[in-house]
C-alpha cells in the first residue's frame, strides 16, 4: 500500500507541475522535463488518470489505519513533551531506530502527512468540481483559496518527502521493512 | 600445522542465502522501477497515450454522473465582477476577427425541426437571462463575469431540437469550435450570450454571439458562433482533439 501510494503521489506532483506551468501562481515555472505530461492536456490526462489510483489506494489504507488499530497504536502522536524530548534526542544522533516502532517526531511526521494528504484530495475535488461541490469549494474559502491550499499542499509533500527520504538514507535497514511490510516489534529485535 | 577454519561453509549457509534473497528481491525492485520509469517518461507512447486516453472517456462518464442538471453555479454582486477582464483565446488578442454586421446568421442543423438560419435582430428578440458568474480557465486561474442572453435550453426547444439527442455542437468563425453533452446544453444557467457587462459584446468578447456556461470550465464558453448542431455523433472540439478532458465540467 505504501509504494502504490507513493508512486501514485508522486505521479500527482509531476502531473501538477505540468498544470502549474500553464498559469504559474508564483514567480516561477517547473522544467517542463521533469514533469509528467510536460504540457496541459496530457499534465490534467495524468492528474485525473493517477488520482484513482491514490484515491483507492488512500481509502484502503485509512480503513485498514483505522480497523487494524495501526493509527492508534503507532501514528497518533504522542504530545508536544515527548515530541521535544525525541526531537532533541535524535538531533544529538542519540535516538535509537527501533524497526516498527515509531518515536514522537516519526508519529507527528506521519500524522501530519496524512493529513496533508487528505486535505490535497479535498481541496484538489473542490477545485476540480467546483459547481457539483460548491459547498466544499466555499468551505474552503472559495475556488481561488482552494487552489491556492492545493498548491501549498504539494509543497507540504515536498517537504515531508525531503526529510523522509533523508532519514530512510541514513537507516537504510528501514526500506527493507517498507518494502516487505513492517515487521512487529519483537521480531525485529531478533532479526539479523 | 594447518588452523581449522574461522568459519566453515555450513556456518554461512544461512548468511548465504538471506544474502541470496536480498539480490533477488533487489533485482525485482529494479525490474518494477524501470517499468515505472520507462511509463512515466513514454508519454508518446502508443500503449500509454491509449490508457490515458481510455482514463479520459471514463473520468467523462463519472463527471456526467457527478453532474446535476438543477445545481446552480455561485452567483456574484456586480462589485465582485474581475476588472480588468481577461483576454483569452487560442490565438492572440491582435489576432481577433471582427464580424460582419450585415452578413453573420447563427445557422441550426441536425437533429432540429426548424433549420432556418438566425439574424442577431431575431435573437436579440428572444427572452434575455443576466448571470455574473466565475469563469474558471482550465489552467486554473479564474475571474468573474457579467453575461446576458437567451438561455440554451429555450432556444434549442424554440429550434424544435431533439432534447434526447446526445450532443450539442458549436461551429465558430474564428475557426473554434467545442460541444456538450445535452445535459449540460440544457442546465437552466447555460445560455447564448449577446451582452458582457452591460454592452452588446465587442469583438474579444466574442461579438456578436457566445456560449456561456458556468457549469463548464472556460474553454467550452465558446466565442465568435457561427453555427449550432444538435447531434448523437461526437463531434468533440478545437481542444478537445488535442488531448482536453471533453467533459471538463466544474
Amino acid at each position: 500500500m505504501h509504494w502504490v501510494g507513493a508512486v501514485s503521489i508522486l505521479c500527482m506532483i509531476l502531473s501538477g507541475w505540468a498544470i502549474y506551468n500553464a498559469s504559474p501562481s508564483l514567480p516561477f515555472t517547473f522544467p517542463p522535463q521533469l514533469t509528467l505530461g510536460r504540457w496541459l492536456a496530457a499534465g490534467i490526462a495524468w492528474h485525473i488518470s493517477t488520482m484513482w489510483v491514490l484515491f483507492v489506494d488512500g481509502i484502503a489504507y485509512l480503513l485498514y489505519g483505522i480497523f487494524s488499530g495501526h493509527f492508534r497504536r503507532d501514528i497518533r502522536p504522542l504530545g508536544p513533551r515527548a515530541v521535544l524530548r525525541d526531537l532533541t534526542a535524535a538531533l544529538r544522533l542519540r535516538l535509537p531506530h527501533q524497526l516498527g516502532h515509531y518515536n514522537a517526531v516519526q508519529r507527528l511526521l506521519y500524522t501530519g502527512v496524512i493529513a496533508v494528504i487528505c486535505l490535497a484530495v479535498v481541496t484538489g475535488l473542490s477545485i476540480w468540481k467546483s459547481v457539483q461541490f460548491g459547498w466544499l469549494t466555499d468551505g474552503f474559502g472559495g475556488y481561488p483559496i482552494a487552489r491556492g491550499i492545493h498548491l501549498a499542499m504539494m509543497f507540504a509533500l515536498l517537504a515531508f518527502l525531503a526529510v523522509h527520504l533523508v532519514l530512510v538514507a541514513v537507516y537504510p535497514r528501514t526500506l527493507l521493512a517498507m518494502i516487505l511490510s513492517t515487521p512487529r516489534a519483537s521480531e525485529s529485535e531478533t532479526a539479523p | 600445522m594447518k588452523r581449522p577454519p574461522a568459519l566453515t561453509q555450513k556456518q554461512l549457509a544461512p548468511e548465504l542465502n538471506t544474502l541470496q534473497r536480498r539480490g533477488l528481491i533487489k533485482a525485482g525492485l529494479s525490474l518494477g522501477a524501470l517499468g515505472l520509469l520507462t511509463g512515466c517518461d513514454l508519454s508518446t507512447h502508443a500503449g500509454i497515450d491509449a490508457a490515458l486516453w481510455a482514463m479520459l472517456r471514463f473520468n467523462d462518464r463519472v463527471q456526467a454522473a457527478l453532474f446535476s442538471p438543477t445545481r446552480l453555479a455561485q452567483t456574484y454582486p456586480a462589485s465582485a465582477i474581475t476588472k480588468p477582464f481577461r483576454f483569452n483565446a487560442y490565438y492572440e488578442e491582435w489576432q481577433v476577427r471582427e464580424y460582419d454586421p450585415d452578413n453573420w446568421r447563427l445557422s441550426v442543423s441536425g437533429l432540429v425541426t426548424e433549420k432556418s438560419a438566425w439574424t442577431l435582430q431575431q435573437l436579440a428578440a428572444l427572452p434575455q437571462e443576466e448571470q455574473i458568474t466565475r469563469h474558471i480557465c482550465i489552467e486554473g486561474w479564474s475571474q468573474i463575469g457579467q453575461w446576458r442572453g437567451i438561455p440554451l435550453h429555450a432556444f434549442l426547444r424554440r429550434i424544435g431540437a431533439d432534447l434526447r439527442a446526445r450532443y450539442v455542437a458549436f461551429k465558430c468563425f474564428d475557426g473554434y469550435s467545442t460541444s456538450l453533452d445535452m445535459a449540460s446544453a440544457l442546465h437552466p444557467q447555460t445560455i447564448l450570450a449577446l451582452e458582457f457587462l452591460g454592452k452588446p459584446l465587442a469583438d474579444e468578447w466574442g461579438a456578436p454571439l457566445r456560449l456561456r456556461i458556468p457549469t463548464k470550465l472556460g474553454f467550452k464558453s465558446a466565442k465568435n458562433l457561427q453555427s449550432i448542431e444538435v447531434t448523437n455523433t461526437y463531434p468533440g472540439g478545437f481542444w478537445e482533439d488535442q488531448g482536453y478532458d471533453w467533459f471538463s465540467g466544474t
